[in-house]
């Protein structure tokens, strides 16, 4: 199995984790990914909320730069930049005013772009190619007693639920029951994090990272697992934040999904970045049996 | 050929072909053309006047042939033949030409229009010198009939046609009649009881010596035409001797299997595995589910209680399906509706969140005979002390069903009524994106559930959910929407919420159709013949359609539905002969030699090879015209009244001549 | 789409149970579509002939449609499936003809698909546009001359 990699710009930074974890994790299950050359950013938020057409054209870059490079599907780890890269597809196939704009922008830097290079999140890859009888057989530390609260987040499956429901996702679930860990009921695995409300109306966002911290502690979840790095940093970083807002005493580990999916294929935690999280993952690590 | 005399009507239907086409054009151009003796206009044909001109025209002009252009013949070929007919003109010397609903309707540019108009014209009159005159078939009529469904529909078309001394058999699918109705407590606007309206018709429809009931039967197979189907109808083995059975339900008390999970209480309640529906079930008789009962499904049964409590010993576990085989004259479809499943909009939380029920549920919760005895409750036997209803869940949603489910308004309401009635405490939300109530004294009781104080929030709910976020959420579920008209976003707390489902059209509803024959609109209901005027007709003769299979729909209209598609049918089983399209094949035997492709093609079984001529041959009343034989044969010797090659090849060059 | 100016001529043979009432219902639903098919009602679509097919073609159509109920729909059982059966030896023999693929098209529309009906009718003639004129008419005529001048000259 090979894949084209779009680790995408908070892979550099916030969200390094997600991307050594990915890697690490891939390596382990034998999938290959094969990062994007001279990839750029997906377009994602700032953009689209400003300028729609521009962001279609900066993710089309990468898109069109990915149809050259092979033939293998285009794997993005972050729900924003799997969300852009997708809803640009569909635009340039809806639209023939989008697919002309996005095309004389890409003329400029003598590339074009037909809007047909399958986007996949690598969650997708994970349930569907590599399977989950495949997951379970290579599970070598069942995650056995861990309570896990998935959370998905906005762009994981809205607004096109193309690898799960739309409205109420359950492959992050599946995938944990798999590795053999006790999957907490998350209702709140939709809601909004907040997202880059943070930045400009802190006391909003903050509210939604308590809604969403307090359901995981009603639930006694152990761990909260995201597939967003935006969204991981939110839950993460503002829990100092929400507790001083609200009165609360959270501490609750919140880690990328494929660092705690890592570890059930036995994966050092230093080789999934677990070192890089904020909030202290001991009390998870050591609650996995051996 | 001799020269024949060809007279053209063409119709402005008011503005709907003259807006677009040039019809005087059309009729000048058209009086050039070969063998047209007259042209003529008129602005609307199909009118008396309209018809007297070409009625005039064969006595006075002396014209052979016919072509009216107007609307399509689906329309008025009827209407024109008879003209024609009436003036002395065989009936199949006139065709049609379809400008309205084929060119003026759907075309932009009005000289395109005018274009197309004449080739379709064209078509015509080049075919018509080779028009034959024919005749009408026919055909005796069977005065029985067969209805299909128990609900409110069915029972009601059965009731009424068996008034008028016709034999009526009515199939049903479950072991009793009744369909949704039966499981209703009250209905609106009137509140009356359902039981109280329903359970007569049923008891009657039971004793009637005119209405053979079929129930836990389901037909298989249809075949023939109108005035004569016939018909094969399964049986499923009940594995309880019906003729013996006095329905009194010592078996279902005394049966081990007793957690099976009741269909008709939605799975709220409990049956055993031998059991009877509900009490007023029509036939009043036990029926073993064979997937539950131990020794049907396993062979192990030690007690086999239920055989050793029924006194006159009805119990058969040897008992076969059976199929029964009817001719009939005439068929009313009414197999009802299903409700939409629930569980597809996850956001609601349906069959995940305890106490977000379907409206049907809430149906046999507020039954006095239902599984809580009529009690408004939530699982842990409380009574809720606020209860959201939320609308068109499934309807008016471009995900799910476009169309609106008509009803789901007017019993939401009701059960505001119901909830209001037991529970005066309860508050109780309705959220809503249209008031929908359109009926008879529909608005009035809108305005008085208003008056009742249950609170109208104009909103479709965002989701439901059990995350709490303030105390007085906490343990409850909480509705999320905006409410449109405050502009504001709302957390309803609530202990029950009911999700008023739309209705939809049965899973195999589909396959139903294919074997009566005739097709289902795109949103999956049976299609009627014209939508308003023939709106319980289908495209196959004899065969009518009522209540919810054709469209949601109320109570009162089902039942004048129901009403509509008996008098269809009596127009047709009252008479001793109907007449049938003469457009069939016929064989020359001498031409045929005798290859016997077309004997093996027929669909209707209709052609047999005549040893003694060495020849295929045509079974007239069999025939039903399809042409398969035509184009099949290697030598073009079967030809099809109406549709013979010449004729299709005279419609080809017609069309490609201007 | 192409813009060549060219109005391609069509026949489209509709089934009279489901076709041709998708036709109707395109109307009643005031669909537009384009006006370069001239329909040709048969009870059945199992009644449409490679013969008729290729008059149309001699007789100077661009193209061909022949529509009727969707499978298991047919009024006559299965009538439709001879038609599905036969469709493609006959696409063969046009090919042997010399005809260019995309020139005849079955297709399946129930009386209630008027808006496919519309779709069908303006894709295909915007296809046979593209394709340009077929001339058989034209040719025939041309042959027809050489063996038989004085036919023409009548
Ligand atoms: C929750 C709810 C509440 C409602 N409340 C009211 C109200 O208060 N007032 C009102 O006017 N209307 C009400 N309605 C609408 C009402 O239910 C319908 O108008 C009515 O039931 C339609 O009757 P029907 O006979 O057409 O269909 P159904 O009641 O659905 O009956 C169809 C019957 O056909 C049988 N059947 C189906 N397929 C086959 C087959 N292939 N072969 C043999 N048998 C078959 C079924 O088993 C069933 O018995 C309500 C609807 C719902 C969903
Ligand atoms: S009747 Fe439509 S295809 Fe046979």
């Amino acid at each position: 199995m090979r894949y084209l990699y779009y680790p995408g710009c908070s892979a550099e930074a916030t969200g390094k984790a997600y991307d050594i974890s990915t890697r690490a994790l891939m390596a382990k299950l034998g999938v290959e990914l094969i990062e994007l050359d001279d990839w750029n950013c997906c377009g994602a938020t700032s953009y689209f909320s400003v300028r729609e057409l521009d962001s279609f054209a900066i993710a089309a870059r990468n898109l069109s730069i990915a149809q050259a490079q092979g033939d293998e599907d285009l794997v993005a780890i972050c729900n924003a930049c799997y969300t852009t890269l997708s809803k640009t597809n569909r635009y340039m196939a809806e639209s023939d005013e989008v697919f002309k704009a996005v095309n004389g922008a890409l003329g400029v830097v003598g590339r074009s772009y037909d809007g047909k290079k399958p986007v996949r999140h690598i969650m997708d890859v994970l349930i569907n190619d590599v399977g989950l009888d495949a997951v379970a057989d290579k599970v070598t530390r069942r995650l056995t007693g861990v309570k896990v609260a998935p959370y998905y987040g906005c762009q994981y499956s809205r607004p096109m639920g193309t690898f799960d429901d739309t409205e109420f996702p359950t492959t992050m679930d599946s995938l944990f029951k798999a590795l053999g860990a006790e999957v907490v009921d998350y209702p709140s695995k939709l809601k909004c994090c907040g997202g880059l409300m943070m930045m400009t109306k802190e006391e909003g966002a903050l509210r939604m990272c308590h809604e969403l911290l307090k359901t995981a502690a009603d639930k006694n979840a152990d761990v909260i697992v995201a597939a967003c790095p935006l969204c991981e940093m939110n839950l993460e970083a503002y829990q100092p934040r929400v507790n001083s807002t609200f009165g609360t005493n959270f501490k609750i580990p919140v880690m990328y999904f494929t660092q705690l999916a890592g570890l059930a294929f036995g994966v050092e935690p230093k080789k999934l970045a677990i070192d890089l999280q904020l909030v202290s993952c001991d009390d998870v690590l050591a609650a996995i049996p051996a | 050929m001799a020269e024949e005399k060809i007279g053209v009507y063409i119709c402005h239907c008011g503005t709907n072909i003259g807006g677009k086409v040039d019809v005087e054009e059309v009729t000048k151009w058209a009086a050039t053309q070969p063998n047209v003796a007259v042209a003529r206009e008129y602005k609307y044909m199909c009118s008396d006047p309209g018809q007297d001109l070409i009625k005039n025209d064969i006595k006075e002009l002396g014209i052979t042939r016919a072509v009216v252009a107007a609307c399509s013949p689906t329309m008025h070929e009827p209407t024109f033949r008879k003209a024609a007919s009436d003036g002395g003109l065989n009936p199949y010397l006139l065709q049609m030409a379809n400008i309205r609903e084929h060119c003026s309707w759907v075309t932009i540019d009005p000289v395109a229009a005018t274009a197309k108009a004449k080739r379709i014209l064209s078509a015509q009159i080049h075919r018509l010198p080779l028009n034959e005159p024919l005749e009408p078939i026919e055909v005796p009529v069977n005065h029985d009939v067969l209805v299909v469904g128990g609900g409110i529909a069915g029972i009601e078309a059965a009731l009424k046609l068996s008034a008028t001394g016709k034999h009526v058999t009515l199939v049903e699918r479950n072991p009793s009649i009744g369909g949704h109705m039966a499981m209703f407590d009250k209905t609106f606007p009137t509140l009356d009881c359902a039981a109280c309206i329903l359970t007569p018709k049923m008891s009657a429809l039971g004793k009637d010596p005119n209405i053979t009931l079929m129930a836990y039967s389901e037909v298989e197979y249809v075949e023939g035409y109108v005035g004569n189907f016939t018909v094969k109808v399964r049986k499923k083995a009940r594995y309880v001797n019906t003729d013996i059975c006095t329905g009194c339900g010592a078996c279902q008390e005394a049966c081990v299997v007793r957690k099976v999970k009741s269909e008709f209480d939605q799975g709220l309640g409990f049956r055993s595995a031998i059991y009877i529906p509900f009490a007023q079930a029509v036939p009043l008789r036990a029926t073993i589910d064979p997937a539950k009962c131990l020794t049907l499904s396993k062979g192990k049964c030690k007690q086999q209680t239920c055989v050793s409590a029924c006194g006159p010993g009805a119990i058969d576990f040897e008992q076969k399906d059976e199929v029964v085989e009817l001719d009939v004259g005439a068929i009313i479809m009414a197999t009802g509706f299903e409700l939409w499943d629930a569980a597809q909009e996850t956001r609601y939380g349906y069959g995940r969140l305890d106490n977000v029920i379907t409206s049907l549920e809430f149906e046999r919760i507020s039954n006095a005979s239902g599984p809580t005895g009529g009690e408004i409750v939530c699982k842990n036997g409380e009574a809720p002390k606020s209860v959201v209803i939320l609308h068109c869940v499934g309807s008016r949603d471009q995900n799910y069903q476009e169309f609106c489910s008509r009803v789901c308004c007017m019993y939401s309401l009701k059960f505001s009524h119901l909830i209001k009635e037991h529970l005066p405490e309860t508050e109780v939300y309705e959220l809503y994106i249209d008031m929908r109530c359109f009926g008879k004294n529909y608005e009035e009781f809108y305005r008085r559930l208003m008056d009742e104080g249950v609170n109208f929030v104009r909103g479709r709910a965002a989701e439901v959910t059990d995350v709490a976020l303030s105390p007085d959420e906490e343990g409850r579920l909480v509705v999320k929407t905006e409410d449109t008209l405050l502009g504001i976003v709302r957390r309803i707390p609530a202990d029950m919420v009911i999700l008023s489902a739309g209705l939809s059209p049965a899973h195999d509803a589909k396959e139903v159709s294919q074997i009566f024959g005739f097709g289902c609109s795109a949103n999956g209901f049976y299609l009627e013949r014209h939508p308003k005027l023939e709106p319980v007709a289908t495209v196959t003769d004899g065969i009518f359609i009522a209540g919810c299979c054709q469209y949601p729909k109320d109570i009162p209209d089902t039942v004048a539905q129901a009403g509509a598609a008996a008098a269809g049918v009596l127009g047709l089983v009252d008479n001793d002969t109907v007449k049938v399209e003469p457009t069939i094949s016929y064989i020359d035997p001498e031409k045929c030699s005798g290859c016997h492709i077309c004997v093996g093609l027929c669909p209707h079984n209709a052609i047999q090879y005549n040893e003694e001529k060495n020849a295929a041959e045509v079974i007239e009343a069999a025939c039903k015209g399809c042409g398969v034989c035509v184009s099949a044969c290697g030598s073009n010797v079967p030809q099809q009244r109406g549709y013979l090659d010449v004729q299709i090849f005279a419609e080809i060059e017609g069309a490609l001549a201007v | 789409m192409s813009d060549n100016g060219f109005e391609p001529r069509l026949i489209g043979f509709l089934c009279r149970w489901c076709s041709y009432n998708g036709a109707d219902l395109a109307g009643t639903a005031r669909l537009k579509y384009p006006p370069n098919m001239v329909p040709i009602k048969t009870n059945c679509s199992g009644r449409v002939e490679p013969t008729h097919i290729m008059k149309a073609f001699a007789d100077g159509a661009d193209g061909v449609i022949i529509a009727g109920c969707h499978p298991g729909d047919c009024h006559y059982i299965n009538g439709n499936y001879r038609t599905a059966g036969r469709y493609p030896l006959m696409e063969k023999l046009l090919e042997q003809l010399g005809l260019e693929h995309g020139r005849v098209r079955l297709e399946w529309v129930s009386a209630a698909e008027g808006d496919k009906f519309a779709r069908v009718v303006g894709e295909f003639t915007e296809e046979i546009r593209a394709l340009g004129p077929l001339g058989w008419s034209e040719q025939f005529k041309d042959e027809a001359a050489a063996v038989a001048p004085e036919a023409v000259t009548a």
